[in-house]
C-alpha cells in the first residue's frame, strides 16, 4: 500500500561517485572483518594443536599434526596420549570456550548489559548448587551412568535458573534492568544455598565439591564431548539466523520493534539458546566464569557489533582463550594440572588489557 | 492515492492510570506534517508509541487511502496487526538514542532494512543503495563510516532519523527529532520532513516542544493535555493565547512575524 517511491534524490538517478566510494569502503570493512574472523579461527587451530602437544610428556607439534592426520603412523603410547588423553580435553576446551562465549554474547545483547554473562546472572551458581546436591546428599537420577549423574544435576539446575529468568522476562512490565537484577539475586541465592550444603557436607564431599566448582577439563570424555558438540551445533545456526535482528536490537528496544522485530520472541529464543549452551558447558566442566564475559568484549573491539561477525568472533575468541588457558593450566606449575577455571582469568585478562589499551591509542 | 490515518476512541492505560483517554481525531491526511504539542506528561510520547504499536491500546487506529473516486480504500486496522506487519506501514523514531553501540552510521541504517523479515525481499545491494540515498538526503553521507559512539548528540539524532526514513514508511512518527540539534540542523530537518511528506504524500506526526517551529512547518497542530485533545486545527486556530493560558499555564501573545509566521511571546507563567 505504500505510495510509489520515487528515488529520494531525483537529480541523481545515475550511480553517484560518493555512493560508489561508500559502498567500496563498506565492502573493505566487511572483508577486513571476515579476515579477522578467519584469523581468530587460525589462532584457535594453533592453540588447539599447542594444547595437544603440551603435557607431562611433551610431543613435538609435527608429531601431533601427523598423529591427528594419520593415527596408524603413531607408536602405541603416543597414540594413547594424543587420542585418549589430550584430544578430548583439548577439544572440550575449544567447545566450552565457544559455547560460553556465544551464551555471553547473546546475553549481553538481549539484556543490553555489557556485564551480563552466564556466570554473572546465576547460571553457574545454579549449576554448582545442583552439583552440590548430587555430591553431598548423594541424590541420583535413575537410568543414568554414575559419572553422568553430577553433570545431569548441574544441567537441570542451570537450565532451571535461566528458565526462571525467562519467566521474569515474560512478566508484563519487566524491563531488562529488572532482569539483570533478578539474575544477580539468583547468584546470591544459589551461593548461599551452596554454602549451606557445604556446611553440612562431609570432609570428602566438600573437597570434591570445591574441586568441581573450580572448573576442570580433566573430566572430558568422548561421550560428553559429543553431547556438547551436538548442543552447540544445534544452537549456532539459530543464533546466526538472528544476527541482523540482534544488531538492530543494539539500536534500542523501541527502535528494533518499530523495524518490525518481535523483541519478546527474540529474547525468549535467545535465552533458550543461552540456557542450553551454558547449562551443558557448566555441567561438564564446572564453573568457568571469565569466558562468557570477556570473549564478547574482545570480539566487539575487533569487529564491532554487526552480529554476523560479532557472534562468530565471540565464539572463536572464547575458544582461543579457553584453549590457551588449558595450555596454561599444564605449564604454570610444572608436573601439576591446575583446574582450568583458575587459569582462564589469568590468561584472559592480559590479552583483554592489551586490546583495550591498543584500542584507546587508535581513537 | 493519499493515505489517511483515523484514530477513534484510543485509550492507553498504565496500571489504572489512563495516559490516553478515549482519544478521537479527525483523519490525519498524508502530504503534510502534523505536530503533537503539549506540556510535560500530556501523553505525547505515549500516543506516538500507541500509533506505532509499541504499547497495548484499546480503540481503533485505521490506515486507509483516499483515491480519486472512492472515499476510503481498504482501511487497515493497525491495532490488530502483529508488529512485523505494523512496521511495514509505520515507523517510530524514539527520543532516546542508543548509548555505547559499536556500529557505524551506515551499518545501523542498513540494519533497519535487513533485520525485518518482511524486508528480506531487498537484496544487500538494494538495501545499501537505499541507505546511502537517505544518508545523502540528510546530509550525513560523510558520517556513514563513523561509529555511532563518535557522533555528537545532533549527529546521532540525524543518524536515527536516517534509520526511520530508510524504511520508507507510509506513516512516519517522530518523537522530538530536533531536540539535540542546533538551529541550522533544526531547520534542515524540519524542511526535509515537510518536503518528504509532500513528495511521497506520507503522513508525518511529530512531537515538538518549540511551538513557533510547529506553527511554521506543520499544517496541523494537535494540542494534548492529560491524554485528551485540548485543541486541533491549523496553527492559527490551535495556537491562541487562551489555549496557552489553559494548557501551558502561561500568559503569552501570539503574533505573526513580518513573514506571516506565528510567533509565541511568553510574558509570564500564571
Amino acid at each position: 500500500m505504500r505510495p510509489p517511491s520515487a528515488p529520494i534524490d531525483a537529480a541523481d538517478a545515475a550511480p553517484h561517485a560518493a555512493h560508489a566510494g561508500e559502498r567500496a569502503a563498506y565492502a573493505r570493512l566487511v572483508r577486513r572483518r571476515v579476515l579477522i574472523v578467519a584469523g581468530l579461527g587460525a589462532l584457535m587451530v594453533m592453540a588447539l594443536l599447542f594444547d595437544i602437544a603440551t603435557g607431562p610428556s611433551n610431543l613435538p607439534l609435527a608429531e601431533v599434526v601427523s598423529g591427528l592426520v594419520n593415527p596408524a603412523g603413531l607408536d602405541a603410547p603416543s597414540r594413547v596420549i594424543i587420542w585418549e588423553v589430550r584430544l578430548p580435553t583439548a577439544l572440550m576446551a575449544v567447545l566450552v570456550g565457544t559455547a560460553l562465549a556465544l551464551a555471553g554474547a547473546e546475553m549481553q545483547t538481549i539484556l543490553n548489559n555489557p556485564l551480563a554473562s552466564p556466570f554473572t546472572l546465576g547460571v553457574s551458581s545454579a549449576a554448582s548448587f545442583g552439583a552440590a546436591l548430587a555430591l553431598v546428599l548423594g541424590v541420583s537420577l535413575p537410568l543414568l551412568p554414575a559419572d553422568w549423574n553430577l553433570p545431569a544435576f548441574a544441567f537441570l539446575f542451570a537450565l532451571g535458573s535461566v528458565l526462571m529468568l525467562q519467566a521474569m522476562a515474560n512478566l508484563r512490565g519487566t524491563g531488562v534492568e529488572t532482569l539483570v537484577l533478578f539474575g544477580i539475586a539468583l547468584v546470591f541465592t544459589f551461593n548461599a544455598l551452596v554454602a549451606l550444603v557445604q556446611y553440612v557436607a562431609s570432609q570428602e564431599a566438600l573437597q570434591q565439591l570445591v574441586f568441581w566448582s573450580m572448573g576442570s577439563l580433566s573430566r572430558a570424555s568422548w561421550g560428553k564431548l559429543g553431547v556438547l558438540a551436538l548442543v552447540t551445533a544445534a544452537v549456532v545456526p539459530f543464533s546466526l539466523a538472528a544476527a541482523w535482528r540482534m544488531t538492530a536490537l543494539r539500536l534500542g528496544e523501541d527502535r528494533a520493534r518499530s523495524f518490525g522485530i518481535s523483541v519478546k520472541r527474540l529474547r525468549f529464543f535467545s535465552l533458550l539458546r543461552v540456557s542450553l549452551l551454558a547449562a551443558t558447558s557448566v555441567a561438564f566442566v564446572g564453573t568457568i566464569g571469565f569466558i562468557g564475559l570477556v570473549a564478547p568484549h574482545i570480539a566487539r573491539l575487533l569487529v564491532g557489533e554487526d552480529h554476523r561477525f560479532f557472534l562468530p568472533a565471540s565464539m572463536l575468541a572464547g575458544a582461543v582463550i579457553m584453549s590457551l588457558a588449558s595450555v596454561g593450566s599444564k605449564l604454570i606449575v610444572p608436573g601439576a594440572l591446575l583446574p582450568v577455571g583458575i587459569v582462564t582469568a589469568l590468561i584472559g585478562v592480559p590479552f583483554f588489557m592489551v586490546l583495550i589499551f591498543s584500542r584507546r591509542e587508535r581513537m | 492515492m493519499v493515505p489517511h490515518l483515523t484514530i477513534e476512541g484510543l485509550s492507553v492505560v498504565y496500571g489504572k492510570r489512563p495516559i490516553i483517554d478515549n482519544l478521537t481525531l479527525p483523519p490525519v491526511a498524508g502530504g503534510g506534517v502534523t505536530a503533537l504539542i503539549g506540556p510535560n506528561a500530556a501523553g505525547k510520547t505515549t500516543l506516538l508509541r500507541a500509533l506505532a504499536g509499541l504499547v497495548p491500546a484499546r480503540g481503533s487506529v485505521r490506515l486507509g487511502h483516499i483515491g480519486p473516486t472512492a472515499p476510503i480504500v481498504h482501511p487497515i486496522e493497525l491495532t490488530r496487526l502483529p508488529i512485523s506487519q505494523h512496521a511495514r506501514h509505520v515507523t517510530y523514531m524514539p527520543q532516546a538514542l542508543p548509548q555505547r553501540v559499536a556500529l557505524t552510521v551506515f551499518e545501523a541504517t542498513l540494519s533497519a532494512l535487513m533485520s525485518a523479515r518482511s524486508d528480506r525481499v531487498l537484496s544487500q545491494t538494494q538495501a545499501q543503495a537505499r541507505a546511502l540515498e537517505v544518508l545523502e538526503r540528510l546530509g550525513i553521507l560523510d558520517l556513514s563510516r563513523r561509529g555511532l559512539d563518535e557522533l555528537s548528540g545532533g549527529q546521532r539524532q540525524l543518524a536515527s532519523l536516517a534509520q526511520s526514513l530508510v524504511r520508507e514508511p507510509t506513516v512516519l512518527l517522530l518523537d522530538e527529532p530536533t531536540s539535540a540539534l542546533d538551529i541550522h540542523h533544526q531547520m534542515r530537518v524540519m524542511q526535509l520532513v515537510a518536503e518528504l511528506a509532500r513528495e511521497r504524500s506520507i503522513i508525518v506526526v511529530i512531537v515538538l516542544h518549540d511551538i513557533a517551529q510547529a506553527a511554521r512547518y506543520c499544517q496541523r497542530i494537535v494540542v494534548l493535555e492529560q491524554g485528551l485533545v485540548a485543541a486541533d486545527g491549523p496553527p492559527e486556530q490551535a495556537i491562541t493565547p487562551e489555549m496557552l493560558a489553559r494548557v501551558y499555564k502561561v500568559e503569552a501573545r501570539v503574533e505573526p512575524c513580518s513573514q506571516g509566521f506565528l510567533q509565541v511571546i511568553v510574558d509570564r507563567a500564571v
